[in-house]
């Protein structure tokens, strides 16, 4: 090793050490970049995430409407079976059948929150809520019904 | 003006008053080691609780926040729960050793303490050989490291025992050769008159780049030889669980935590006597008014001040960098610390000979 390249070494070597000490230092000096969040006692006004996934939910608006055409395709996507379709058949006003779903049951306790079902959707009928408190006594409770009852597809959705 | 040294006076003469010179010496001795060991308890509890927030804030994390007034009782609650925890001593251990060695470590953190100046004129023993005591106990604590992991009857015990032998034996070299760098200054190994002669400028401003490359080696083989991140091959978390003090538990494994944190401080404060001028007030050239202002300030919190500086900087390494791999370790020690400093000392010689210095 050549003399020059010795000491340029060590040079190389203090400033990449002094650069990660003063990133560090930064951080010790200004705590307003504290991440940390105390849970329980800032409960009522928690800042989550924007991409934090806590469950599946389908939105329904005010009509109690959804937009979920029952193609299958979050059943289909989802690796580990937690998305069943179960369908019926309606009859349109002219007289046709139509295929639509009776109920759309999400196992929750199967759920890895691996956001397939959401990105395989071709009508944004589901999407992840941040709800995160899901601990219940009865495991049968984390079989969910996504679909409100008597709820109906939204005009316009294919 | 209330001052250590005036209380130590104090309470010298009177007792010396009271009792002939033997109970006099006996008593003193004593009083040393309570307040030893108070300092201890106190240490303990301090950096503890220092490291934890350090650690916590350099991570973007809060640290310990429950007990007590922004968490500073943690330690305290920690104490009281390691000392209630049982202290097991493996099943095929040798138990002589295996008890002996925390205590030896302490022991030798104890003797560390000796010729340390907390204060202008206020020191347990000046020895004339002050600096030569210090790097020769401070070596003893290898024993206590290799003692437990051969004791304990544990594969990563005794790799995480034998790494810090080498380890030990290699940073003491370029520690011992930094400290050469002050002494050649000084002309003394005594640390009251190490002290004394940087009254008109510590040493890192007097002494120019030299003494500042000095310092700068002192200080990362400190770090090397009190076994902490990034060189903390000893206990290497992820790859040996605990290392040496893997199968100890309750009081013996605090020993070996409170050690630790007494070493840190003893060889930060030597780096602050050595560098820093120890008790000696920042005092600039002919700035009469400031030196004048800065001499109010008693020497104890200059001294304390300077060496928790010190500890904070040694906790910001721990903190930012990554640990070194046992070759990495070596080659750092063996082919870039020791050549410099040997080259250095070489120039520090010259600049003493040749009084260029301030």
């Amino acid at each position: 090793m050549s003399a020059g390249k010795y000491i340029r070494e060590i040079w190389k070597g203090m400033t990449s050490l002094l650069k990660g000490m003063k990133r560090t230092g930064y951080y010790f000096t200004h705590h307003k970049e504290i991440i940390t969040q105390q849970y329980p006692d800032n409960r009522n006004d928690l800042k989550l995430p924007e991409r934090f996934k806590g469950e599946v939910v389908m939105p329904h608006n005010e009509k109690n409407e959804h937009r979920c055409t029952g193609c299958q395709a979050c059943e289909l996507a989802c690796p580990n079976g937690s998305i069943k379709v179960i369908f019926k058949n309606e009859l349109t006003p002219e007289g046709k059948k139509k295929k639509a779903i009776d109920k759309l049951v999400y196992h929750l306790e199967l759920c890895t929150m691996c956001n397939l079902c959401v990105e395989a959707c071709p009508s944004d009928a589901i999407k992840m809520a941040q709800t995160f408190e899901h601990s219940v006594f009865d495991r049968n409770k984390l079989t969910k019904i996504l679909n409100k009852p008597e709820s109906k597809i939204m005009d316009g959705v294919e | 003006m209330w001052s250590f040294s005036d209380i130590a006076n104090n309470i010298h003469n009177w007792l010396g008053n009271q009792f002939n010179p033997t109970w006099t010496m006996i008593f003193e001795m004593v009083i040393a080691g309570v307040c030893v060991i108070g300092l201890f308890a106190m240490l303990g509890l301090v950096l503890v609780i220092m490291e934890r927030k350090v650690s916590a804030w350099m991570q973007i994390r809060l640290g310990p926040n429950r007990v007590g007034p922004k968490g500073m009782f943690q330690s305290l609650a920690d104490t009281v729960k390691l000392m209630v925890k049982e202290g097991m001593t493996p099943w095929g251990a040798d138990k002589t050793l295996f008890n002996l060695a925390p205590f030896i470590a302490m022991i030798v953190a104890m003797l560390l303490l000796a010729p340390l100046a907390f204060a202008s004129n206020f020191q347990l023993w000046d020895i004339n050989i002050g600096v030569l005591y210090v790097s020769a106990v401070s070596s003893l604590s290898v024993i206590s490291i290799l003692m437990a992991g051969w004791a304990s009857n544990n594969k990563y015990s005794l790799l995480g025992a034998m790494r810090s032998g080498a380890q030990i034996v290699s940073y003491e070299l370029s520690a011992g050769l930094s400290i050469l760098a002050i002494i050649v200054l000084t002309g003394d190994l005594r640390f009251s008159s190490i002290i004394a002669s940087q009254a008109d400028g510590w040493w890192i401003f007097k002494g120019h780049i030299p003494v500042l490359i000095a310092f700068v080696t002192f200080i990362i083989a400190v770090t090397a030889e009190t076994n902490r991140a990034p060189f903390d091959m000893a206990e290497a978390e992820s790859e040996l669980t605990a290392g040496f003090h893997t199968e100890y538990s309750g009081m013996k494994f605090a020993l070996f935590f409170l050690a630790e944190y007494v070493n840190v401080f003893i060889v930060c404060a030597i780096g602050a006597t050595l560098f820093f001028g120890g008790p000696m007030p920042l005092h600039i050239g002919s700035w009469e008014g400031f030196n004048h202002a800065m001499d109010y300030i008693p020497s104890s919190v200059w001294f304390f001040g300077k060496t928790f500086f010190l500890i904070f900087l040694i906790m910001w390494f721990r903190w930012t960098f990554p640990r070194l791999r046992i070759d990495q370790l070596l080659r750092l020690e063996w082919k870039y610390l020791l050549p410099i400093s040997m080259i250095n000392l070489l120039l520090i010689t010259a600049m003493a000979i040749l009084k260029w210095h301030f």
